[in-house]
């Protein structure tokens, strides 16, 4: 059961990294595409724990560390660490409730942009800081909202009947 | 009570032990490329052909999305592209005898002719930057059909940018427009080399920035083209970058600056052509 978990939950990832550069690429709204990885990131740190969400935040950052980034380890340092925050949130969610998701994946996101813009543009001399907010952060931040509300679903409904097996196969032992 | 706290420290153990696995591999990617090897390898058989599955998907799309263009478009694009040929066929005939003047002058001079046909390969754009910071692209082919670091990538006649990392099957692009671009270039007319940099704020109005143009007495309109320079060790020589839409003297009156137009549709790129010789060839030849 748990091998499952972890197909499942890899596979949701890949595709969702997969779609983030491939189809969104081509339903961008003003230049700008939703952050997918972030929501999955973000949602499994407050549905599963800490250590969950670190560890989808490491593969997520993985893998657009070894398509787009010239270093490696960055974007995985940074997803790491916000989905092992995100974790601290998992004492207060309910899942019938949608605000604190949204919240939490709209934090996350904002978090995101910041450090990028910090590290790859602020450090480089580039200090258009509040046209980045603008032009890019804000947009990605309200596109990954709106995605979020699909997303996020899916997840979880996929997260609850896994939960149910789980539960099914443990109390069949017992 | 006790369980729960040892599971919070080992998540907090796990925490440390992946940051430290992330700070070596970041120190360990600036200074060498055995890391990126292979991690790319993986990737060459695990996301890339999924990626040009997907792709092949979105392409049918958009190719179906312009079937449903209406006959009227059509039929007025014919109309505008048949008198564009008529103009072309012109201009052909012009640069026909203008060439076999140059070819003549060429031999008068004994000049190398090493810059004007070089030999290029086609590949297709399979995924684009997942984020909104940089704009790089992931092509299908890679060191399996010869792709090297630092080959030129064109398109429509324009430069489209450099290959930065290759894997097997694969080959990332970073186009000219991205924020971290620097193209030494030339204006045709006058020979005066400037730097062609990116920029994320202009990137929306589909610009790039010129900059250190020498601001001596050579006049320069908008309008003129721009073509990378002879003394650029990464783009190879003559290769047409785009328009300059702007151009103004800087507030130390030495240098101008401006922007270009590039002559490449950024939004709508499926496929390239590779230089398949670097600069770096040509220079030892």
């Amino acid at each position: 059961m748990i091998l499952k978990r972890k197909i499942v939950t890899f596979a949701i990832i890949l595709v969702c990294f997969l779609f983030e550069c491939t189809v969104f690429q081509g339903l961008a709204l003003g230049g700008v595409t939703p952050n997918l990885l972030i929501v999955v990131t973000s949602s499994f740190g407050f549905m599963r724990g800490k250590k969950e969400g670190m560890l989808v935040g490491f593969v997520s950052g993985l893998l657009v560390d070894i398509m787009f980034s010239d270093l490696i380890g960055f974007y995985t340092l940074i997803y790491m660490v916000l989905g092992y925050v995100n974790g601290f949130f998992r004492k207060i969610f309910y899942d019938d409730d949608i605000k604190l998701p949204l919240i939490l994946i709209a934090a996350s996101d904002f978090i995101y942009g910041n450090i990028v813009c910090v590290f790859m543009f602020i450090m480089r001399s580039k200090f258009h800081y509040f046209y980045y907010l603008k032009s890019v952060i804000i947009p990605e931040l309200i596109y990954t909202i709106l995605v979020t509300i699909i997303l996020y679903q899916t997840i979880l409904l996929i997260n609850k009947k896994l939960e149910a097996e789980e539960k099914r196969s443990a109390s069949k032992f017992v | 009570m006790r369980k729960k706290n040892q599971s919070s420290f080992s998540s907090k153990y796990w925490l440390l032990i992946l940051s430290v696995v992330c700070i070596v591999l970041m120190g360990l990617s600036l200074v060498t490329d055995k890391v990126n090897g292979p991690l790319r390898a993986v990737a060459n058989y695990t996301i890339v052909p999924m990626q040009k599955g997907i792709n092949t998907v979105g392409v049918w799309m958009s190719d179906l999305t312009k079937n449903l263009d209406t006959l009227k478009e059509l039929q007025a694009e014919n109309d505008a592209l048949k008198s564009e040929i008529n103009d072309l066929s012109m201009k052909i005939n012009l640069l026909q005898l203008d060439k076999e003047e140059l070819t003549r002058l060429r031999e008068l001079y004994q000049l190398d002719e090493y810059y004007s046909d070089y030999e290029m390969i086609g590949a297709r754009v399979t995924s684009n930057d997942s984020g909104n910071w940089f704009r790089s692209f992931v092509i299908d082919k890679g060191k399996n059909d010869g792709i090297k670091v630092d080959m030129n990538v064109l398109a429509q006649g324009g430069l489209v940018g450099i290959v930065t990392e290759v894997g097997p099957n694969w080959a990332r692009v970073r186009s000219i427009i991205d924020d971290a671009s620097n193209v030494s270039a030339l204006v045709l007319a006058t020979s005066d080399t400037c730097i062609v940099n990116g920029d994320l704020t202009l990137m929306q109005d589909g610009k790039i920035r010129f900059e250190q143009l020498p601001n001596n007495n050579t006049e320069i309109k908008s309008g003129e083209p721009i073509v990378t320079s002879h003394i650029s060790n990464k783009y190879v020589q003559g290769i047409l970058i785009g328009y300059i839409n702007e151009i103004h003297v800087d507030a130390n009156n030495l240098t101008r600056s401006g922007y270009i137009i590039p002559a490449v549709d950024f939004q709508h790129l499926q496929e390239v052509l590779i230089i398949t010789s670097t600069k770096a060839d040509l220079l030892e030849e």
